[in-house]
Order: structure tokens, then C-alpha cells, then sequence
């Protein structure tokens, strides 16, 4: 016999394109994402560590890569998000998670980002941070949220 | 304290929210960098700026500031306007520099922001 439970393990996903330097949309996707998961009554605290993360992968997208795709994914227990791009990649992971480095150029600066925290914010911010890198090809993280 | 009298203190011009100003704020955050807002300001927070284009505003929505001080007499862009408008976040213009913005609102009982 069908049970409800069986629905219940599908997880709720979705994908939202992000385009590479296109500043006037940045955050827009994040918008979305914090919107979603206050319709769905997620504790303030989920909401703001997952906009947060969110947010600052997709600044990262518009800044660095040429395309992206940031994806949400809600589990029973955690929220994930995931932020795929295709660009440069990172060639020293290790000096681009230290606070206060940063090759942003003076349009990211001028947008009140670029001063090498960024990174560090979505690290703080998980619960779960994982970031994976080609030099030429692109980068992905993966971020996850508990929700209790 | 009011936003109300937030806009007093700092004798400040409403640009965003003139129907919001019955919101009740204690605490506010001065900073420039963005990616610092995000790392340190709690929600409910006064954000007090010179950045004045519409990542200020995206910034305060992900982290549910209570409303903006543009400091310095600058006015925000356009695009940042509308987009303050759309997610219901205040803009108060002041010609006080943030130092001076800060200490008014200080004395008169707004605290630090400071999250873990």
C-alpha cells in the first residue's frame, strides 16, 4: 500500500540561472530563494544563513564566472544549495579561502563587494561547505543549512 | 526607538518608507563592505551607509535590516530606489558623516550590531 511518507522523501529542488557580469540582477536568485523558504515557514535563523549563502555565491557568479546555476534542495532535515559556474576557476583554493584575499576588480568593489570575505561568509555560514575547483573550466560549491 | 525619530535625530529625509516609520529599531551597523554587513549585522538593524547603489538594498533584504541610513548627504541610484520600494526596506537620507550619524544615534540609546 501507498504511504504518504513515500512522497514525503522527495526532496523539493529548483534551479535558477545566474549570467556572469551582469550586476543590475545580482541577488535576484537569492530574493527568490529567501522568499521561498519564508512561504514555507523555515525558522528566521535557516532562512538568513541560507539567503546569506546563497547571496554571496551569486555575487561571486556575476563577478568572476561567465554563467551559473545556483540550485536549492530541501531535505527532511537540511536545506542545500549549490552554485555551479562555469568560469576561471580558482587555482589556489587554499589563498582564496583566506580572509581578505581577493582579486575583484574595481566594478565588484565599487558594488561593495570584493574584499576577500566572501568565501569566508558562506564557510561560516554552513553547517556543511565544499568547494571544488578546475582552473579554465569553473567552480561548484556546496552549501548546507540544518534546519533543526 | 521609532524610525520616527530615527529621522529627527539625524535630521534626515525619507526617501523609501515614509509609511513605515512607526517601526521600533535598537540596534544599528556602519559599514561601507558589503560582505561585512552580511558577516556581522544582526536583523532588525539600522544599516548606516555611503554605498548607495542597489546591492545596499539586496544586502539589507538577505539579512533583514530594518532600514537603511544613506549617511555623507549621498542619494541613492535610481534602480536602488525601486528596488527598496518593491522589498518594503526604508531609505533615510542624512548629510551627517557616519561618524556623526553613529554618535547621535548613540546617545540616544541605539546600540552596536554585532552578530556571532
Amino acid at each position: 500500500m501507498m504511504t504518504l511518507e513515500a512522497t514525503e522523501d522527495i526532496p523539493y529542488q529548483r534551479s535558477f540561472y545566474v549570467e556572469g557580469g551582469n550586476f543590475s540582477y545580482a541577488g535576484i536568485v537569492s530574493t527568490s530563494i529567501k522568499s521561498i523558504l519564508k512561504q514555507m515557514d523555515f525558522p528566521n535563523d535557516v532562512v538568513r544563513k541560507t539567503a546569506l549563502v546563497s547571496y554571496e555565491s551569486e555575487i561571486n557568479i556575476v563577478s568572476y564566472a561567465r554563467k551559473g546555476v545556483i540550485k536549492l534542495t530541501i531535505f527532511s532535515d537540511v536545506i542545500q544549495i549549490e552554485a555551479v559556474d562555469e568560469g576561471p576557476g580558482i587555482p589556489n583554493i587554499e589563498l582564496a579561502m583566506q580572509e581578505g584575499y581577493s582579486t575583484a576588480d574595481n566594478k565588484i568593489r565599487e558594488m561593495g563587494f570584493g574584499a576577500g570575505m566572501g568565501l569566508c561568509n558562506i564557510k561560516h555560514y554552513s553547517d556543511y561547505f565544499d568547494l571544488t575547483s578546475e582552473v579554465g573550466k569553473g567552480t561548484s560549491l556546496k552549501m548546507v543549512i540544518r534546519t533543526h | 526607538m521609532k524610525l520616527r525619530e530615527v529621522k529627527e535625530i539625524l535630521d534626515a529625509e525619507v526617501l523609501v518608507g515614509e509609511e513605515m516609520l512607526d517601526m521600533e529599531v535598537k540596534t544599528a551597523f556602519g559599514a561601507d563592505l558589503m560582505s561585512d554587513v552580511l558577516a556581522f549585522a544582526k536583523p532588525g538593524s539600522l544599516l548606516l551607509t555611503g554605498l548607495t547603489n542597489d546591492q545596499v538594498v539586496r544586502t539589507a533584504d538577505i539579512i533583514e535590516i530594518a532600514a537603511i541610513v544613506l549617511v555623507r548627504g549621498k542619494k541613492p541610484t535610481p534602480e536602488a530606489i525601486k528596488l527598496a520600494k518593491e522589498l518594503k526596506i526604508p531609505i533615510l537620507a542624512t548629510k551627517y558623516i557616519l561618524f556623526d550619524t553613529a554618535g547621535r544615534l548613540y546617545t540616544k540609546g541605539i546600540v552596536g550590531s554585532l552578530e556571532k
